[in-house]
């Protein structure tokens, strides 16, 4: 490759990359005591829902082995 | 004596070379315009956030079923939406379809190629898509009857020029998107096998992508050897956000279930989470003790639980609020390098080198 088709198509590369960080730029952004709250939330509203987070009664759940019955 | 054009073409090149600085310069400006944005908005860190939050109990998650018949390590594998059958694919260049309830092998397929690292079943359950060295996605319908030689009906949809790393079928069983070691991310229709986009922003080889929740709209994140995760607009092709805080291969990404956030595991021993609206890291999970690289994570059903497959052959489980660990599930007798939570979050599967996959709850 001469040395200026090399220099043109790095110039095309860095004129990419100079378009894409200012897309990057642009982007709008909240405060992270804002975004970790509604992670928070999130997490704590759908807790009750979580299985393996709460664990459900092995007979709800068909991977653990249901209790054998004792007989009386 | 010298040609009269010699000036001209040194002059050209002198302009060229000193536009490719002004643009260096400006690059690097932007850089650090964007680190300082991003930094103003750091006002708190989410574990700081999480203090009142209660803290876990103890976990007891044991093995509760074991998937034996591959005969080399288990690279990738994903659930139906039925929430009982897996897909798995191998080192050996076999695809298998399991019952997870009953560990009965339902399909078996074997691939022309070795090092099938990537599978991926399709949403109406019909189907499985996979592929690896042979640098292509293929989708094989799946048959009722046991009988029937699937790879006969075998649809080439995805052609890279390396190798496969992932695959995912987007909300229907028509569109397929996957990642290669030739670093672009691809979007294809599965009946015609035509590309509808491509994703172009990787350095490297990309290793790993996730399509958001659906609700979210029309994203996806990928991660890759240039340490980069890049979230994606599938229609217009565009890399709308990008993030580079990992020091090694990002080997592993996946949303948050809100679609807000999305967790990384890398190479460099660490799983972190990234905050898509606040654009930066907001936590890392990582302990001294932890220095093999992380392969594959997966997040509980409320997100507070970040299971992670290391190459240490364990899994550890994230608290993900507060950034600490609750627990470590030993079995695998070797590296683990695939797991997924179940759609109903009753269990998660992790595959292994040591050729097994695990099921636990």
């Amino acid at each position: 490759m001469s040395n200026s088709s090399f220099a043109s198509s790095s110039l095309v590369i860095a004129q990419k990359a100079v378009k894409q960080l200012r897309l990057e730029a642009s982007v709008r952004r909240i405060k992270v005591s804002q975004a970790a709250a509604e992670l928070k939330t999130f997490c704590l509203q759908n807790a009750h829902k979580d299985p393996l987070l709460t664990g459900v009664p092995s007979s709800d759940n068909p991977f653990r082995p249901p209790k054998s019955c004792v007989l009386l | 004596m010298r040609s009269p054009l010699v000036p001209e073409m040194a002059t050209q090149e002198v302009q060229l070379n000193e536009t490719l600085s002004h643009l260096k310069t400006e690059s690097e400006t932007l850089k650090t315009k964007l680190e300082e944005e991003r930094a103003k908005l750091h006002d708190v860190e989410l574990h700081q956030v999480a203090e009142k939050v209660d803290g876990l109990g103890q976990f007891v998650m044991k093995t509760r079923r074991t998937l034996k018949g591959h005969g080399n390590k288990v690279l990738c594998m994903d659930w139906c939406k039925d929430k009982r059958r897996i897909v798995s694919s191998s080192q050996d260049g076999k695809v298998i379809v399991w019952d997870a309830f009953t560990t009965n092998k339902e399909h078996a397929v074997t691939m022309p190629c070795t090092w099938v690292m990537a599978c991926a079943y399709a949403p109406s359950g019909c189907a499985v898509a996979c592929g690896g060295l042979d640098n292509k996605c293929s989708v094989y319908p799946l048959s009722l009857d046991k009988n029937e030689n699937l790879a006969a009906k075998k649809k080439s949809v995805a052609m890279h020029t390396n190798y496969l790393s992932a695959c995912s079928f987007t909300n229907s069983d028509m569109q397929i998107l996957t990642s290669s070691g030739d670093g672009t991310c691809a979007l294809w229709d599965v009946e015609s096998g035509q590309l509808l986009q491509s994703f172009h922003g990787h350095a490297a080889d990309v290793l790993c992508l996730d399509l958001a929740p659906s609700e979210t709209g029309n994203t996806f994140v990928s991660g890759g050897c240039d340490k980069k995760a890049n979230v994606w607009d599938m229609r217009s092709g565009q890399c709308i956000q990008s993030f580079e805080t990992h020091e090694s291969d990002i080997n592993s990404v996946r949303y948050y279930p809100s679609g807000d956030a999305f967790a990384s595991g890398s190479d460099d021993a660490t799983c972190r989470l990234y905050d898509l609206r606040a654009d930066r890291e907001v936590a890392i999970y990582s302990k001294e003790s932890i220095i093999f690289g992380v392969s594959s994570v997966d997040f509980s059903l409320s997100g507070r639980l970040l299971f992670g497959g290391y190459n240490d052959y364990t899994i550890n489980v994230w608290d993900v609020l507060k950034g600490t660990r609750v627990s470590i599930l030993f079995g695998h007798e070797n590296r683990v390098s695939t797991l997924r939570v179940s759609p109903d979050g009753t269990a998660f599967c992790s595959g292994s080198w040591d050729h097994t996959l695990r099921v636990w709850a």
